[in-house]
C-alpha cells in the first residue's frame, strides 16, 4: 500500500526529470520542442469545448428531468433479484456518462453506508475500475474530429456493464457481505 | 448512434419535464451543462500543454518510439493494423500506463495524441478505424494500478483500511479490460463477417 502511494507520487516528478534529461543527452532543443508542443494543447482543448458542451447539456437534461431515476426504478427490482444492492444501480448507470456526478454518489455513498461497508467497498471499486465512456469518447474523438464513431459506444457500454458485473462478484468474493 | 443517444437524453428529458412538473430543474441544466463543459475545457489547457509539450520533447529524443519497441510483443497482438516504432504505439502505452497509476491529468492529453496518430493512419478519415476502437474499449475499462481519488475519499470517512479496494480493483478492471478486448473483437468479427470494409 504504501510502496504504490509511493510510486504513484514520485512518478511524474521521475518521469519529468528523465524526458528532460533524456531528451538533453539526445541533443533535443528542449525548450523549443517544449512551446512547440504545447500549442498544440491549445488547440485541442477549445476544439473539445463544442462537443463537451453538447454532451453535457444533454446529460444534464435527462438527470434533471427525473426522467434517469424513473429509468432507474425499472431496473432496480431486476438487478435485486441477482442479489446487487439496489443502491449502488444509480452509480453503475451514471458511471458511463458523467465522471463528476459518479465522484458525488460514490462519496454520498460511502458517507452513507460507511467505507468498509459492502455497499461501501462495492462502490469503491466500482468509482476506480472503470472510466466514464461517453466523456473519453466525446473528449477523444471530438479533439481529432472523427465524426462516425462505429461500434465504439456499443463496445465501450458493453464493456462498463461487463465492468460493474465482475465489481460486484469480486468485491463479494474477497470481502463477503 | 451517437446522434440517436445525443438527441434521446434532451427529447426523453424535456418531455418526461413537460409530464412531471420538473421544467425548472431543467431549464437551470441546460446553463450548468454547458458551462460545466466550458469549465472542463478550459481548465484542461494547462495540463493538454504541460505534457504536450513534454511528450513532444520525449517524441523528438526518440524515447516513445524506444516505448513502443518495449512493448512491442503485446501491444502488437491488440493493434495489429498499427506498424511498429510507429509513434501512435508510444502514445498509446504511454496513456495505458498514466490510466494504471491513476493520472487521468496525464492520461488525457496521450489519448488525443494517440487517436491523432491513429487517424493519420487511416488517411485523415473522419470515421472511427479498427484500432481506435480498440483502444477507446481499454481505455474505459482501463486497468488501474491505484484508485488515488477513491482511497483519498475512503480516507476521509475513516475507512479503517482505505486502500484494501486496491485489489478488487485491479482484479475487476484487469477482468474487465480482457472482457473489453473480447467484445472489441467480437464486433469486429461481425463487421468483417457482413462483408462490409475492413477497417
Amino acid at each position: 500500500m504504501s510502496l504504490i502511494q509511493l510510486i504513484s507520487i514520485w512518478l511524474i516528478p521521475v518521469t519529468i526529470a528523465f524526458i528532460l534529461l533524456y531528451g538533453t543527452f539526445k541533443k533535443v532543443p528542449t525548450y523549443e520542442a517544449f512551446v512547440e508542443g504545447g500549442k498544440e494543447g491549445i488547440q485541442i482543448a477549445f476544439s473539445v469545448i463544442p462537443y463537451l458542451v453538447g454532451m453535457l447539456v444533454s446529460i444534464s437534461i435527462f438527470r434533471a428531468s427525473g426522467a434517469l431515476d424513473y429509468i432507474m426504478n425499472f431496473i432496480e427490482p431486476l438487478v435485486k433479484t441477482i442479489g446487487i444492492p439496489v443502491e449502488v444501480v444509480p452509480l453503475a448507470m451514471i458511471r458511463t456518462i458523467s465522471g463528476t456526478a459518479a465522484l458525488g454518489m460514490t462519496t454520498d455513498l460511502i458517507a452513507t453506508y460507511g467505507p468498509d461497508s459492502f455497499i461501501g467497498r462495492l462502490a469503491s471499486t466500482i468509482q476506480g475500475s472503470t472510466e466514464t465512456t461517453l466523456y473519453v469518447l466525446t473528449v477523444y474523438f471530438g479533439a481529432v474530429g472523427i465524426k462516425k464513431m462505429g461500434d465504439a459506444l456499443k463496445v465501450g457500454i458493453l464493456a462498463d456493464i461487463l465492468s460493474f458485473i465482475i465489481s460486484f462478484f469480486i468485491v463479494l468474493f474477497v470481502f463477503g457481505r | 448512434m451517437v446522434n440517436v443517444i445525443w438527441v434521446m437524453m434532451a427529447i426523453i428529458g424535456i418531455f418526461f419535464a413537460m409530464a412531471h412538473g420538473t421544467m425548472d430543474e431543467v431549464n437551470e441544466a441546460v446553463f450548468k451543462g454547458a458551462k460545466e463543459a466550458v469549465t472542463i475545457s478550459i481548465g484542461m489547457i494547462s495540463i493538454l500543454v504541460f505534457w504536450l509539450g513534454l511528450m513532444r520533447i520525449a517524441e523528438e529524443a526518440g524515447l516513445l518510439a524506444k516505448l513502443s519497441n518495449l512493448c512491442k510483443p503485446f501491444v502488437r497482438c491488440l493493434f495489429p493494423e498499427v506498424p511498429a516504432n510507429h509513434p501512435a504505439m508510444g502514445y498509446i502505452v504511454s496513456n495505458m500506463i498514466a490510466n494504471m497509476f491513476g493520472l487521468g491529468n496525464a492520461a488525457t492529453p496521450m489519448g488525443i495524441k494517440a487517436m491523432e496518430e491513429l487517424k493519420k493512419l487511416n488517411g485523415y478519415k473522419d470515421e472511427a478505424s479498427r484500432s481506435m476502437v480498440t483502444f477507446l474499449a481499454i481505455n474505459t475499462s482501463s486497468i488501474t494500478l491505484i484508485p488515488a481519488t477513491v482511497i483519498s475519499i475512503r480516507m476521509t470517512y475513516g475507512s479503517a483500511a482505505p486502500g484494501d479496494i486496491i485489489g478488487t480493483t485491479l482484479v475487476a478492471s484487469t477482468i474487465s479490460t480482457i472482457g473489453a478486448i473480447f467484445i472489441d473483437r467480437y464486433y469486429y468479427w461481425k463487421r468483417v463477417r457482413k462483408g462490409g470494409k475492413r477497417r
